[in-house]
């Protein structure tokens, strides 16, 4: 299932082109929906940003919007964020997250990439059957991978380590690294590789001068993928790191927030918001890569 | 880009200073890992070095637990990256060097064994021996004997409900992205900003479902009729004369409520392939509709969608994948227990609360059987494109 070849939030195509496309929108009840659609994909998270700054008490005596009426007659503060980076935990989750997810982005990265190259450009013996392998692991549930798994790791000591977790992170994100970086090495030129066989480069030689520069794009948008992936997942956090406070992250961290203090608002929309931070400068600053790599990882 | 050919074989002649920097980058790594197995690794490794430089007391008090525990997850995290993101590459690069030590023939023998013995390992370990596994721990009890026990617990009126929970997040949640998604692009292709609105829907894409869990439950927030309602819908419904709801917690109303957390998620993917879809049907097309005299809904809906129906089962499949597997959002809302548990959930309970592997392995091949068809299309595709 390869995932529709697409140049997303494009700049607006040229007016002329665009009078065929598509006219501008001219009935009311249409209008209508564009500004709803708008508002209720921006007004729940605009909601949660405003109430994370406002007093503890006042979250749950008037509704945030009244905060928006009158902005000056309001307590603004950022003791919801200091208490729960400190006391909470938030800060060291933050700091968890960052070691889980940047070894989890790059280790799959470099092993697809040098496995992908393998499959594309050099024949060896069952490369067929392998790779019809990985194709058909792409879509395997995690699930079924969960119990063997922690079995194994309470065996090895690798429960709520670091190191386990990279692995785990690793092999998941594993078949589709290939899958993608397979379609996109398999398409470079014959060419390169010939000349550099002529010169006499080994197969590292040629991955690591010719082939790595040229798949940049490709690893790139994987690359996003997997950090958001990683970054955002709970499920394999909870399941191989666990809830301890020295190696939880930031998902972790949040879900504990709302089962131990589910109406404690001031403490949820500035945790929730201290989660979002990282994707959303990411969204942000690699917008085109961003998109590329979400289309590129919707596989999973 | 070209190879320059005039630099002859000289220029790729391996330096034997990349091998041994890279064997002594190896074991310095492997220390780095039994410094992140151990627990206290950080705490223990700042601790000898404060004995070095002579601050007993400091070491003391870290290896209490106390002192600068700051500064060990400092240290830690910075043994991390480099034994995470140095190591695998040390791990290559040695390796591969070692071996363009031998002689031509030998050597492009063997390296391709070096590119993919990682990655063929690590998908065995951890995703091909372990569904066997699986597979064969649903038809285990708690010894090890063969039982249909887990499986026929499955038709118990508990583990009914658990499945339609997951069917209906199917239907619904998938049909919803997929539909607002269509809907969006082909509303958005029609306005001024229409970038701006698409960074408006995409935007939740990037952040985690247990952060789209927080964002709805404050909308969905209920407080006692006597109170001033501070959730954002209870405020909206009372305003126009309803009883405030608990609509994330009460069945059967949650169950909307949380698969509304997902289609707000996955509706911008939806839309971004949509919509680029939509850009690229032919012009001419659309033109000719136009001139037999189609009205924009006719050319949407008789011209477009057909057009696009490719991409329209590509985005469906995706995601009802991801729908299948939900788990984050009820698990941050109640954990099932409002008669919103599913497949996922309940999976992690039989692992963690109820220590029933057999029955957890039963829910995960269930998770594995609804994939299957996805997982034969995707290979006869694949298939087909090999062999062209």
């Amino acid at each position: 299932m390869m995932a529709a070849p697409a140049e997303p939030i494009a700049p607006a195509s040229k007016e002329r082109t665009r009078f065929w496309r598509a006219p501008m929108l001219h009935s009311l009840p249409l209008r209508i929906s564009v500004v709803v659609i708008c508002l209720l994909w921006t007004v729940p998270t605009a909601g949660l940003f405003v109430s994370s700054f406002r007093d503890p008490q006042l979250i749950t005596q008037t509704g945030w919007w009244t905060a928006l009426i009158n902005p000056f007659e309001q307590g603004w503060t950022l003791q919801n964020y200091e208490q729960v980076i400190g006391s909470n935990g938030m800060g060291e989750a933050f700091l968890n997250s960052l070691i889980v997810t940047i070894p989890a982005t790059v280790i799959p990265i470099t092993i697809a990439a040098f496995a992908a190259y393998a499959f594309a450009w050099i024949p060896f013996r069952g490369r067929g059957i392998l790779f019809i392998i990985v194709v058909a692991l792409l879509v395997v549930p995690i699930q079924m991978a969960l119990i063997p798994i922690l079995k194994l790791y309470s065996g090895l000591s690798l429960y709520g380590t670091f190191v386990g977790i990279w692995l785990a992170h690793t092999a998941f994100g594993l078949p589709l690294a290939i899958f993608l970086l397979y379609n996109f090495m398999s398409q470079l030129p014959r060419d390169l590789f010939e000349s550099a066989a002529i010169d006499g480069a080994s197969a590292f030689q040629t991955f690591i001068r010719i082939v790595l520069p040229l798949s940049i794009p490709a690893l790139g948008a994987f690359a996003i993928f997997q950090f958001l992936w990683v970054w955002n997942d709970l499920l394999v956090a909870l399941v191989f790191l666990g809830p301890g406070a020295d190696v939880r992250v930031m998902p972790t961290a949040l879900f504990n927030l709302l089962g131990a203090y589910g109406g404690a608002w001031h403490l949820l929309t500035a945790g929730a918001f201290l989660t979002m931070i990282v994707p959303l400068l990411v969204f942000l600053l690699l917008q085109r890569a961003f998109v590329r790599g979400i289309l590129a990882g919707s596989v999973k | 880009m070209a190879v320059d050919r005039t630099q002859g074989s000289g220029s790729y002649g391996t330096s034997r200073t990349v091998l041994v920097g890279s064997l002594v980058g190896l074991v310095l790594a492997a220390i780095g890992v039994t410094v992140l197995i151990d627990k206290e690794g950080g705490q223990k490794l700042l601790a000898s070095i404060y004995d070095m430089l002579g601050n007993a007391a400091g070491a003391e008090a870290l290896r209490n637990g106390q002192g600068d525990q700051f500064f060990a997850k400092l240290l830690l995290a910075a043994i991390a990256m480099l034994v995470g993101v140095g190591g695998i590459w040390l791990l290559f690069t040695g390796v591969s060097s070692l071996i363009e030590r031998l002689r031509p023939q030998v050597r492009d023998r063997i390296l391709p064994l070096v590119f993919i013995t990682p990655a063929v390992a690590l998908l065995g370990i951890y995703l091909v021996y372990p569904a066997v596994v699986t597979v064969i721990g649903s038809f285990q009890d708690g010894e090890g004997a063969f039982t249909l026990a887990n499986w026929a617990s499955l038709a118990t009126p508990p583990f009914l409900e658990i499945l339609r929970n997951n069917i209906l997040w199917l239907l619904i949640a998938t049909s919803g992205s997929v539909g607002l998604g269509l809907l969006s692009a082909a509303l958005f292709d029609r306005i001024r900003r229409e970038s701006l609105a698409k960074i408006f829907v995409f935007m939740p894409l990037a952040i985690s479902l247990v952060g789209a869990t927080v964002i709805w439950k404050f909308v969905y927030a209920w407080q006692p009729p006597s109170q001033p309602q501070y959730g954002l819908l209870n405020a909206v419904w009372t305003a126009f004369g309803g009883e405030p709801i608990p609509w994330a917690t009460q069945f059967p109303i949650n169950l909307p409520s949380q698969m509304m957390i997902l289609i707000w998620l996955q509706t911008g993917f939806a839309m971004v392939v949509f919509s680029a879809a939509i850009k690229g049907v032919s012009t001419e097309i659309i033109e000719a509709a136009r001139l037999d005299g189609a009205s924009e809904r006719q050319l949407f809906v008789k011209v477009i969608v057909p057009m696009i129906r490719g991409t329209i089962v590509t985005v469906t499949t995706t995601v009802a994948i991801v729908t299948l597997k939900i788990f984050d959002i009820v698990m941050s809302i109640s954990g099932g227990r409002n008669h919103d548990d599913v497949v996922a959930v309940r999976m992690f309970a039989e692992m963690f609360q109820f220590f029933n592997d057999g029955r957890a392995a039963a829910l995960a091949t269930v998770l594995f059987i609804a994939v299957l068809p996805v997982m034969v299309l995707n290979l006869r595709n694949f298939r087909r494109q090999a062999a062209m």
